[in-house]
């Protein structure tokens, strides 16, 4: 299956490799690094490149290219899925996925890495336990390893693959018994230029930090679970009690995990927050423009709009800009031609504006299409679609746990054509 | 949530505990032992020098402590060695010893680090000695280690492909399998040495369906896809006969999705095998995984294997997987462009979902044009068109001429939008931009081309535009539209001619060729203008730098200028040069990518990646279904006919546990993975089976002599094949063939008092070959033929006695047996059963309720409810919610004459009562009733639990008494474990009781009826005829309880119950003597 892994930052440097199987040249990533070149941007790199012998499939993820080498058929999404689980596991345990991070801790790196697979073919994946065999670092283990010369690698042995459910250890015990969720929903929108919603949906997530002492058994409830349309689910999830009940019945893994994630139904209509009024032109000379854009709330069910953002990619052609805001403060790069404005909380009674000028290169032709707008808000204490979590109940164990739900909204895909 | 870091901390408190619990023993971790591991890299290296002696010491808690260190030690070591084993092969040598002895470590993690490193280790010379080391531990009885095994076997095929044969026996017997753990492994395994093996699969394919959701996430992506593979070949094509597909009726299908789903196989003469319809309800759940390639591999089975109104169900999910990265995004649009091609009303509700947005990546915007344009139709087309306006104005050029083609072939596709879209694209060509202006001549040609007959005025305005168009392309295009339209735009295209006879010089090459096209066709059509207009441009040809361009005009000029010598060809010129071209055909890129499987590296590359395995058609006549069949169902009928369960593995786990305790291993659940587990257990079934029924004497002689002729057969047969192994490997497999025979040779001998000699010896030599690991499929078929044989006249014999018999049977026929079994959610009882273990000794499995009393309760009386009445029943499965919790069935009617709102359970007491409720119904319609499931947990008494079911204005205090016997779950245990768990509740936990039976519960069968009805426990093969033995445990502390019934003479009978908890002993006594006297 997997053959070996790679890992290539921007500027096309192998700073990691590893091989399950026998062993595989590096020179295979030059196919890649061509297509690298070519690609416009690091996004746009085809995700499988066929070579003569090999296939490679990679990823792009946090400024790093994970790049698998295959030789045989495999499915796309299986190797795909595991490479960011990859990512995800560095991000668990160092705290970011970065190519410093990775090269500070290559010890721990390869022995993960050797850990997730056998023979290509994944073994390990679950963070619960990985942790058991090689311990996360520490700032305080990190000082006693280097004066004593000691190492992270668990000195338990890993019981949480013999498991019926290896997302958990046995014997988990927390003085404080807490278990919290989040509901965490995005609108995902299109408006077109009147303001008119060409596509609305929203999707929700999940997430829950439970620190239960022993195996408790969790039921969660919602008040209205037809709200849903779609779901998918943490292995922990039965499905059946699903199906029959619309409960979430689950024995949850220790700590941070995404427990669901859900899409509520297109057809209903989706309440959009914010409202923009925009006006951004060119004059037919060719010699500039004017931008003019205001943000209001609309329908926020009586909450305050927060950390709204408004990101425009301006066309190449743009040579500076001069604008002022009414609220927040903007900033333009003129490399990327990024305008972003930062506006922050949304005030009903003074509607952030920011309007001015933008000049365009000499002799440039007026741009065929007006830049399309970003925006990126939150709402606390609300989810947009109304979901509500009825309630907790848990079996299994004596004690009683805190519990605690918290709801936000945020900005997904939303973007304004202009 | 809480920050990385707190987690780390609490985390690690744990880390000391955990390990004590696992291996139950006293460990010391300290803080330098781990570190041990760099000593090799640092240079203390004397630190490790202690290892050996600890390994060698006596002390547990010293080896472990080392092992603990040498896993430690492993962690780098291993990394290195297996990196550079090739490289260095005499050093790598020197460390197998080292692992060999690991092999045999009694932690099974150890074990199966040092096989899982052991195989690692690419050296030809110890091939051998992996294949000794898979073996041994393809029979261990850790699961884990088994996995490892399987993991073993690719890595050993890829190092030496002509140990292929012996793999394959490991792989048959891994197959065999009932572990979650090693099912995706081991599977891997097979589609990697012998894909083509399918005959392996018939027996495992219904236990595969099984597991499948409990199956680890990657081991379900291989699992499937096998399975994809299996199902093609051996299941007839549900599909339409005649093949095309009708959009309509799929259509239709969209709004009524589950009741279709229903009737489907009525509705068609086609039966769907129940084999592919479990196939199908068994990976439908596993679409809601958080694993994208999960997703996707289900998708794809319903692609290639289901009923086509049924494949929409997986739309919904793939959509989500949209949410995903921008690579998952990537694969799962390349495969719905394929799939909405052939089947546009899958996706079409979900059209918005592929609108792009300015952010996406190239490649992503360019599948959803596809798509986008794959789902036009003529109903949505204006609300393509719109977005397409959108898109040509992006930024992308590239992908603006994209959205260009896609507006063509809408154009092409949907006749009603032709002329708007040419209109539309007509406007384009005085655009600013000359990629999206080229883009658009191209295609206009294009469209041009399919209907030439009209739009001369779409030429004459391209002609027109032809000074402006600077993109050769382009201009190539408007040169051949002129001269193959010469005739319908006489006027204008010699005048063009003129123009490029101008600047031809400055032209590039595409467009020079073109001109001399042009020019060669307005001679023959219009020479009197053009005569010498097209002799100039000859002459500039003639001259060019390029050599195809002076080529061409060598050949153009011989074909039309007339002269001696060439007559002949000219005579033709015309017909050469302006015969009717056909036009271009505008199509998806992805019209025939589905010739590959769909998800598949091939499907994506849309070329055969190596290893590519390819999907069967359908056959025409379905291959035998039997094949499917697992012996062990057929036994369970016969044998313990009316009470024994309704699972169909569990006889031959209890085999498989009596085989393990006997041999003084400690067992782990379903460790048995071998095929002696099947095969000797029918065999030992069928031998104490001819041995109980002497009354059919002639019968039971022809059986005997059958099958001892059989048994002859399989026993010379499996004596070569265990000569083979005593071969290859020395131990504990040649222990094994000889121990299970002895001890089945002393059971039967228990139980058959009066069975023949003959027999006797027939049931060993029996179980002897069918002990040997290796049965081949051909033996374990004739058991089946024989089992079969046999088991028809008896039935005939029995129903006529006894009608009870054929309404329990009912409860077991084998298919349907299967359908029920899966509806129960596997994963949940397998959660149950893992948190049971800790109470109950593990040979002891929780079986379904033998038989359920249709008897419900009155809890809340309509009068006394004001409408409201409720009324509770046992339904006597294990609750879902808890172990220890008893699950009551409870329907809710409403006879008033108005809804009633929110229904729920109030206040409880005892107020320390363990309920789980049900969730609140939320208004229950007047003649509505509802059926809800709620758990409580009596703590094993039988005291009533009282609570308030409250409606929205009204509170009712309703009790729910359970009878003794619905407090006990049935468990399934053998006839020895049941002596062996008696033998320990002697004395204080005994009471029995002598009775007189009524007359009619003296024949056998019934009496577990009766016991049945009472309590809910499970039947307990025995041997005697005239003791019957019940087994049980208690809901809440998981206490046993035994019941056994011994039949007397002159219609007495002994009662005799065995429990620790005394006063539910009693009361069952109590509620049993009254079953058995009155009855």
């Amino acid at each position: 299956m997997i053959h070996s892994l790679f890992l290539i930052n921007p500027s096309g440097d192998i700073f990691l490799e590893k091989h399950w199987k026998s062993v595989v040249s590096r020179s295979v990533c030059d196919y890649f690094l061509e297509a690298k070149e070519k690609a416009l941007e690091p996004e746009d790199v085809p995700p499988v490149i066929h070579t003569p012998r090999h296939y490679l499939i990679s990823i792009y993820r946090d400024k790093l290219f994970f790049l698998s080498v295959i030789q045989t058929e495999v499915p796309p999404l299986f190797v795909i899925e595991f490479l960011h689980r990859v990512a995800e596991m560095i991000q668990d345990y160092f705290g970011e996925c970065s190519e410093t991070v990775v090269k500070d801790n290559m010890v721990m790196v390869y022995e993960l890495l050797e850990e997730m697979l056998d023979n290509g073919f994944p073994l390990a994946t679950e963070s619960n336990v990985l942790k058991e065999m090689i311990r996360p670092p520490t700032i305080l283990r990190s000082v006693v390893n280097t004066l004593t010369g000691t190492s992270n690698i668990g000195d338990t042995l890993p019981t949480g693959q013999l498991s019926t459910i290896p997302w958990r250890r046995a014997g988990v015990k927390y003085t404080n018994n807490e278990a919290y969720f989040d509901v965490v929903e995005e609108i995902d929108a299109i408006l077109d230029q009147s303001g008119t919603t060409v596509f609305a949906e929203i999707q929700g997530v999940v997430g829950a930090c439970v620190k239960l002492s022993g195996m408790p058994d969790l039921t969660l409830s919602f008040m209205n679970p037809r709200l849903l349309d779609d779901v998918s689910f943490h292995p922990c999830v039965r499905y059946k009690r699903w199906e029959s009940e619309r409960v979430l019945s689950f024995i949850p893994p220790d700590g941070n995990f995404t427990l669901m994630t859900y899409h509520v139904n297109a057809q209903n209509l989706v309440a959009i927050p914010v409202y923009v009024k925009q006006s951004i032109s060119f004059f037919e000379s060719g010699s500039g423009g004017r931008l003019d854009v205001t943000v209001g709330p609309k329908q926020t069910m009586g909450k305050t709009v927060e950390g709204v953002m408004v990101t425009v990619h301006l066309p190449k052609t743009i040579l500076s800009v001069n604008l002022t805001a009414t609220q927040g403060s903007y900033t333009y790069d003129n490399g990327t031609k990024l305008l972003v404005w930062d506006i922050g909380k949304l005030n009903p009674q003074k509607l952030p504006n920011l309007r001015g000028s933008l000049s365009l290169q000499a002799g440039a032709p007026k741009p065929e299409e007006n830049p399309s707008l970003n925006i990126d808000l939150k709402i606390q204490q609300l989810a947009i679609s109304g979901l509500k979590v009825n309630r907790l109940d848990m079996f299994g164990e004596k004690y009683k746990p805190f519990k605690g739900v918290k709801y936000i909204t945020k900005a997904g895909k939303f973007q304004v054509r202009t | 949530m809480l920050s990385m870091s707190t987690n780390n901390l609490s985390y690690n408190d744990q880390g000391g505990t955990d390990s004590a619990v696992e291996v139950g023993q006293e460990t010391t971790p300290t803080s330098s032992n781990a570190g041990a591991g760099f000593g090799l890299f640092s240079v203390d290296f004397k630190k490790n020098d202690d290892l050996k002696e600890m390994l060698e010491s006596n002390k547990e808690s010293l080896k472990l402590e080392a092992m603990k260190r040498v896993v430690g030690l492993k962690k780098l070591v291993y990394v290195y060695l297996v990196r550079y084993a090739e490289e260095q092969q005499d050093l790598a040598l020197l460390s197998i010893s080292t692992f060999q002895r690991a092999l045999k470590d009694p932690n099974q993690l150890i074990r199966a680090s040092a096989l899982r490193v052991l195989s690692s280790i690419r050296v030809p010379i110890i091939v051998p000695i992996m294949m000794l080391a898979i073996k041994e531990a393809a029979s261990d009885m850790s699961p884990y280690v088994r996995k490892t095994s399987a993991h073993a076997i690719q890595k050993l095929y890829s190092l030496d492909q002509d140990q292929k044969d012996l793999l394959i026996e490991v792989i048959e017997k891994l197959l065999k399998d009932k572990s979650t753990l090693v099912a995706g492994s081991v599977v891997m395994a097979f589609e990697e040495v012998c894909p083509d093996r399918i005959d392996l699969i018939h027996k495992n394919y219904r236990k595969l369906c099984n597991l499948l959701v409990d199956v680890e996430e990657w081991g379900q992506v291989v699992i499937i896809s096998m399975l994809t593979r299996y199902a093609r070949t051996q299941f007839t094509s549900p599909w339409k006969e005649d093949g095309v597909f009708d959009e309509h009726s799929e259509r239709a299908f969209y709004e009524s999705d589950e009741e279709k789903t229903r009737n489907e196989p009525e509705a068609k003469p086609y039966m769907m095998d129940p084999d592919h319809r479990l196939l199908l309800r068994n990976t439908k759940p596993l679409l809601q995984s958080r694993n994208t390639a999960v997703v996707m591999s289900v998708a794809q089975l319903y692609w290639h294997l289901a009923p086509k109104n049924e494949v929409s169900i997986v739309t919904k999910s793939l959509v989500r997987l949209l949410r995903s990265h921008r690579e998952v995004q990537y694969i799962v649009l390349q495969n719905i462009a394929s799939m909405s091609i052939q089947r546009k009303g899958m996706f079409e509700p979900y059209m918005k979902s592929f609108y792009v947005r300015s952010t996406d990546a190239t490649h992503i915007k360019s599948l959803k044009l596809e798509i986008l344009t794959s789902l036009a139709n003529e109903a949505n087309i204006s609300t393509v068109l719109r977005e397409f306006q959108t898109y040509v104005k992006s930024q992308d050029k590239e992908f603006a001429a994209g959205t260009i083609q896609a507006i063509g072939r809408c154009a092409t596709n949907i006749s009603e939008v032709t002329d708007t879209c040419l209109n539309g694209l007509v406007l384009l060509l005085s655009n600013r931009d000359e990629t999206v202006v080229a883009e658009s001549v191209v295609v206009i040609r294009k469209l041009l081309q399919t209907q030439p007959t009209q739009h001369s005025d779409i030429i004459k305005h391209m002609a027109k535009l032809f000074d402006n168009i600077t993109v050769p392309m382009a201009r190539a295009s408007i040169l051949w539209l002129m001269g193959e339209y010469c005739e319908r735009v006489p006027k204008i295209a010699p005048d063009v001619l003129r123009k490029m006879a101008k600047s031809f010089t400055s032209e590039e090459d595409i467009v020079k060729l073109q001109t001399v096209n042009l020019a060669a066709k307005l001679y023959l059509t219009n020479s009197k203008q053009t005569k010498l207009l097209t002799q100039y441009i000859l002459n500039l040809g003639k001259y060019d730098q390029n050599y195809d361009i002076r080529d061409r005009t060598r050949f153009i000029r011989q074909l039309i200028v007339p002269n001696d010598k060439n007559g002949a060809l000219s005579k033709y010129a015309h017909r050469i040069l302006l015969a009717p071209k056909p036009a271009p055909l505008l199509e998806s890129a992805y019209k025939d990518r589905d010739r590959y499987q769909l998800g598949t590296l091939s499907h994506t590359i849309n070329t055969k990646a190596s290893g590519y395995l390819e999907l069967s058609d359908w056959p025409a006549v379905a291959p035998d279904q039997s094949v499917r069949n697992v012996e062990v169902i057929e036994p369970v009928k016969e044998w313990a006919p009316s009470l024994w369960k309704t699972g169909k593995s569990k006889p031959a786990k209890s085999s498989d546990d009596k085989f393990y305790s006997d041999s003084g291993e400690e067992e782990e659940e379903g460790s048995g993975s071998s095929s002696s587990e099947d095969g000797s257990s029918s065999s030992e079934e069928s031998g104490s089976d001819a041995e109980s029924r002497v009354e059919n004497s002639s019968q039971s002689s022809e059986e005997s002599d059958e099958s001892s002729s059989q048994s002859e057969k399989s026993s010379s047969e499996s004596e070569s094949d265990s000569e083979k192994k005593k071969r290859k490997t020395k131990t504990p497999l040649q222990k094994k063939t000889v121990k299970p025979t002895a001890k089945d040779g002393d059971s039967d001998g228990n139980v058959a008092k009066e069975a023949s000699s003959s027999s006797a010896e027939e049931s060993s030599s029996d179980s002897e070959s069918d002990s040997d690991a290796h049965t081949d499929s051909d033996s374990g078929t004739e058991h089946k033929k024989k089992t079969k044989s046999k088991a028809k006249p008896k039935v005939e014999v029995k129903s006529k006695k006894e009608v009870s018999l054929l309404d329990l049977g009912d409860f077991t026929p084998a298919p349907v047996t299967q359908l029920k079994s899966s509806i129960l959610s596997p994963s949940l009882l397998g959660d149950l059963e893992g948190m049971s273990l800790s109470n109950v000794s593990s040979t002891i499995q929780v079986s379904g309720p033998a038989f359920v009393p249709e008897k419900s309760h009155d809890l809340l009386h309509r009068m006394t409810g004001k409408g409201l009445s409720a009324q509770y029943q046992f339904p006597r499965q294990p609750c879902l919610y808890q172990p220890t919790m008893v699950s009551v069935q409870i329907s809710l009617t409403n006879t008033s004459d108005h809804p009633l709102e929110q229904i729920h359970i109030g206040d409880r007491s005892p107020t320390g009562l363990n309920i789980h409720c049900f969730n609140t119904v939320e208004c229950l319609e007047p003649e509505a009733s509802v059926t809800v499931f709620m758990g409580i947990d009596f703590n094993d008494s039988t005291q009533a639990a009282n609570f308030q079911l409250c409606t929205k204005e009204d509170h009712f205090s309703v009790s729910i008494q359970p009878a003794v016997g619905d407090l006990f779950l049935p468990i399934t245990m053998t006839e020895l474990d049941f002596r062996k768990e008696q033998g320990k509740l002697l004395g204080m936990n005994e009471s029995s009781a002598t009775i007189t039976m009524a007359a009619e519960n003296m024949t056998s069968q019934p009496i577990s009826r009766p016991v049945a009805t009472v309590a809910n426990l499970g039947v307990v093969p025995s041997g005697q005829d005239d003791i019957h033995r019940f087994a049980g445990k208690t809901a809440s502390s998981g206490a046993v309880v035994l019941v056994t019934v011994e039949l007397r003479e002159s219609s007495t009978a002994l009662i005799t119950i065995n429990t620790e908890k005394s006063v539910m002993g009693s009361m069952l006594l109590r509620d049993l003597k009254q079953a058995l006297a009155q009855a």
